[in-house]
């Protein structure tokens, strides 16, 4: 009698008869939380479900869902999936003029929102959208005077379903029970380096037995705690809180606002955590900038014992063997500063923290595990459902993504390319066979893209994207994103770009970080206007090129890159911004597109000059271009012939 | 996007024949204007004009020489700010007027004081009907907060926070009275475009959501232009023209006093201006 748990839609009702007082989902409301049992999302779903169905909803059909992370719109996912319906979420800052391309391919006839600005994004694209039916928003303020013929409030959406549920009696259940777990679950856009996104069909067998392999893997229960936090529309967050949570049963909080990420942190105190390393990065930061403004004492306590953690920190979370004496320090410090301070950071609680999506500087990464963080990166993308390889409990090496995750194979190409076959390999591109077929073999071997080997110990190392990877004239290998991430493991360079394929020797291109820079700057009684001014100083050029230096020491240690050293650098006059279509959304550098942008630029790099007057097209927030001119200044990077001798990096 | 309001409804204030002076100086001549239930008017002039005075006269702060107020059918000469906030006027000021030291939440809850009604000792207590009370309050005042979109501060001292959201932060305290008459003293003074743009969107949801009036004084042209149902316009203490946007700006009297008429004096004032 009783099915398969194989689809979204059984687990939920799975939950609902089994430990239905339990809490499924929270959200902080008018400053509490209010926490909604498993019966109570259950409820919610198939009221919802129902009255999109009374409207027209069909089998097979997207459910566009835009917003934060709020429970109501969790519950418009499990609506679509428990129709047969597939939703798709899309990224909540993204621009309308950057939405209409999804939404177009996606024939999207009913969205799900959650406030006026969602819709004001879709009411300017309607022209172009002649498929959409229905907005269903969840926020009514602002909307009250709106045209009536599109715009549909939730709560009398689920009013219809309820009635519907009332004339229809088992329909529900009868559209769950139809369900198969080779559906589609989910569509989610790829950001797309390249052209235009591609919607990548995941089904319920992809995510959820990955999900059940990563569950099984770090030992999850029904009683972790996460929070939602990370935009709806990445694989991630799907796979962390809601596919995860769906299978093990625990609850999962949303945030006040975007804003209040940190206080609902600590709040909640979660058990398991997944933030890109920009996060991690970034905490750090405030706690650098608070410690330097604190009094001498709690500086020297500082100081002292996260010494003392970068000595034996690792170690004891690995349970190798450490001193009596070391134990004892690592033990008091615990009490007078890790715990406090993972505290105040919201990690008290957490015993698996995962970081991926790029590289994680080795001093960030050491000091959260000295801290007693279980921080673990893993490897993965939307196309694997996430996971392909974690690193495991004790065995975690900075430099490496661990070992492969449960029944995931991997192949490294002749030309270096990983290779993954797993269950949770996606099913195809939506609309696009072409690029289907050029990812993924007829065997089932997805093409990663990135440019890998294993190490000794079995464990994968990425060191960038395949296409990427290229020479310098004399052919020296050249692994660009390498060196950006060396240059951005400093806490002053927020982003790099380098160049170097097919010419003489490598450049870059430096963003310095505005919080930490201008902190140094007024430490220092430095004024300035604004980025472009901070970013021109001699001052500011001088702290960067002890940056480039170190690097390129680092890089000489190297045989194989000791010929990519940076000749040439320059600090970029604007930061690289999504906005201006520098970044992808998960801020990741679109090097061909600023390649092309910054050509005079780069030229400058490659000539004598060291003095370039630019002028940029800037997009303001509100939509607007501006225009921004400044003079750039182009720096000699002193390049390591011999190998010196160089202090722990 | 153009925002199709409801329709106003009776007049909620009428100002009429209203003078003002210290000492020798008139800062309002025989001022009168009506505001009617849920418009949005806006006062404007240049630099000196009365258009302060006007809103310290209607909340009580100064009393006119001559001339009366009628708010809500009743009609006064004088009266103190405590009665105006009682009677349901509410304001924020130029030069942010907050507790610095106290944080946002308890700054807000100090704008529910008028609607405090169990007694100093029962609240210091904490029992009974006044924790019920008490939560009340809180749970309007978060109302606020949610709508106000300030939930990431709730806690910060407000001498900590940026000049943004310090003006937030007192419409908060200004609408946490639930006002019929809203005040606004240049919301938008001193702030960037993108703040200038949240406010506005704030103003106008206030308007839509509360039906609360709202009298705004405010120099960027352009804001009161698309906010404003209605614009009266003071010149040296005296009325030179009230009616809607399109009205006003097409009157010459206006263009000559305030937007600046072609004259050599006022290229001159322009140019300075901009310089």
């Amino acid at each position: 009698m009783s099915r398969p748990l194989d689809t979204f839609p059984r687990l939920l009702l799975d939950h609902a008869a089994h430990r239905g007082s339990r809490p499924a989902m929270r959200e902080k409301d008018l400053g509490i939380w209010q926490t909604y049992s498993w019966t109570a999302v259950a409820e919610e779903v198939q009221a919802l479900a129902l009255g999109l169905a009374a409207l027209g909803f069909r089998r097979g059909e997207h459910l566009a869902i835009i917003g934060d992370n709020r429970p109501r719109l969790y519950w418009a996912m499990a609506a679509a999936q428990s129709l047969g319906g597939i939703p798709v979420p899309l990224y909540q800052d993204a621009v309308a003029e950057e939405m209409v391309f999804v939404l177009a391919d996606a024939d999207v006839r009913f969205a799900v929102v959650e406030d006026q600005e969602q819709v004001d994004k879709l009411l300017e694209l309607r022209a172009r959208l002649p498929a959409l039916e229905f907005i269903v928003y969840d926020d009514p303020r602002g909307l009250r005077n709106y045209p009536r013929e599109l715009l549909r409030p939730y709560e009398d959406v689920q009013t219809r379903g309820r009635a519907f549920a009332q004339e229809h009696p088992g329909y529900f259940a009868e559209q769950v029970a139809a369900g198969r777990s080779s559906d589609v679950a989910i569509m989610l856009y790829t950001s797309g380096t390249t052209g235009h996104p591609k919607g990548v069909m995941l089904t319920h067998d992809n995510l959820i037995r990955t999900g059940r392999g990563g569950n099984e893997r770090e030992k999850l229960t029904a009683d972790e705690e996460v929070l939602a936090y990370l935009p709806m529309a990445w694989v991630g967050d799907n796979l962390f809180s809601y596919t995860q949570g769906a299978i093990a049963g625990f609850c999962m909080s949303c945030p006040e606002s975007s804003d209040t990420v940190l206080t609902d942190m600590r709040e909640i105190g979660p058990t398991y955590f997944f933030a890109p390393p920009r996060v991690y990065e970034n905490l750090l930061t405030q706690v650098s900038i608070r410690m330097e403004d604190a009094g001498r004492v709690k500086r020297w306590l500082y100081a002292r014992f996260m010494e003392v953690a970068r000595r034996v920190g690792t170690q004891l979370l690995d349970h190798q063997p450490v001193g009596p004496w070391d134990r004892f320090l690592y033990a008091l410090g615990n009490v007078v500063m890790y715990a406090p301070l993972r505290n105040v950071l919201g990690l008290s609680r957490i015993r698996v923290a995962y970081t991926a999506g790029e590289a994680i500087g080795p001093d960030l990464f050491r000091f959260y595990r000295s801290l007693g963080v279980n921080l673990k990166q893993l490897y993965g993308s939307t196309e694997t459902s996430v996971f392909v390889c974690i690193q495991p409990d004790g065995e975690v090496k900075p430099d490496t993504v661990g070992t492969p995750a449960k029944d995931v194979e991997i192949r490294i190409s002749e030309q270096g390319e990983v290779l993954v076959r797993s269950p949770g390999v996606f099913h195809s591109y939506y609309k696009n066979p072409e690029a289907t077929r050029e990812a993924k073999t007829a065997e089932g071997w997805f093409h990663t893209g990135d440019a890998g080997y294993f190490d000794a110990d079995g464990h994968l190392k990425i060191i960038d994207r395949a296409r990427d990877v290229g020479r310098l004239q004399d052919g020296t290998l050249f692994a660009p994103k390498y060196l950006e991430n060396k240059l951005k493991f400093f806490p002053w360079i927020k982003e790099a770009v380098a160049f170097g394929d097919g010419r003489p020797y490598a450049t870059a291109c430096l963003n310095i970080d505005l919080q930490a820079v201008g902190n140094w700057a007024e430490r220092r009684g430095l004024a300035y206007a604004g980025y472009t001014d901070l970013a021109g100083r001699d001052e500011v050029y001088a702290l960067l090129s002890g940056c480039v230096d170190a690097v390129n020491r680092d890089l000489s240690q190297d045989a194989k890159l000791r010929g990519s050293q940076l000749h040439r650098f320059l600090i970029l006059h604007k930061e690289l911004d999504a906005d201006d279509g520098e970044l992808t959304r998960t801020r990741k550098v679109r090097r061909r597109f600023i390649a092309e942008r910054y050509a005079a630029l780069i030229d400058a790099l490659y000539s004598g000059v060291d003095r370039v007057p630019v002028e940029a097209q800037v997009k303001f927030e509100d939509g607007r271009l501006g225009t921004l001119r400044a003079d750039v200044q182009i720096r000699q990077a002193r390049v390591w012939n011999t190998v010196p001798a160089l202090q722990a990096a | 996007m153009g925002h199709p309001r409801q329709k106003v409804g009776e007049v909620l204030l009428e100002v009429s024949g209203v003078s003002l002076s210290f000492g020798g100086v008139k800062a309002l001549h025989q001022v009168s204007f009506q505001a009617r239930e849920r418009e949005l008017c806006a006062i404007i002039g240049p630099n000196g004009a009365g258009k302060s005075s006007l809103l310290n006269i209607v909340n009580g702060v100064y009393q006119p020489s001559a001339g009366t107020i009628s708010f809500a059918g009743v009609q006064r000469k004088s009266m103190s700010p405590r009665e105006a906030a009682l009677g349901g006027i509410a304001r924020t000021f130029q030069n942010i007027a907050l507790f610095k030291g106290m944080s946002v939440l308890d700054n807000i809850m100090t704008g529910r004081d008028a609607k405090m009604h169990s007694s100093l000792l029962a609240q210091a207590l904490y029992w009974g009907p006044a924790q019920r009370e008490e939560m009340e309050h809180r749970c309007h005042v978060e109302k606020l907060i949610d709508f106000l979109q300030i939930e990431h501060v709730r806690k910060t001292p407000v001498g900590r926070l940026p000049y943004g959201l310090q003006k937030r932060v007192e419409l908060a305290r200004a609408l946490a009275a639930e006002p019929r008459l809203l005040l606004l003293d240049e919301p938008m003074a001193g702030m960037n475009v993108e703040e200038k743009q949240d406010m506005c969107r704030f103003i106008l949801d206030v308007n839509d959501e509360f039906g609360t009036t709202i009298l705004l004084i405010e120099h960027d042209m352009a804001v009161v232009m698309d906010l404003a149902d209605r614009v009266v316009v003071l010149d040296y203490g005296r009325k030179i023209a009230d009616g809607t946007p399109e009205e006003v700006r097409r009157n010459p009297e206006v263009i000559a006093a305030y937007l600046g008429v072609p004259t050599e004096a006022d290229r001159e004032a322009v140019a300075e201006g901009a310089g």
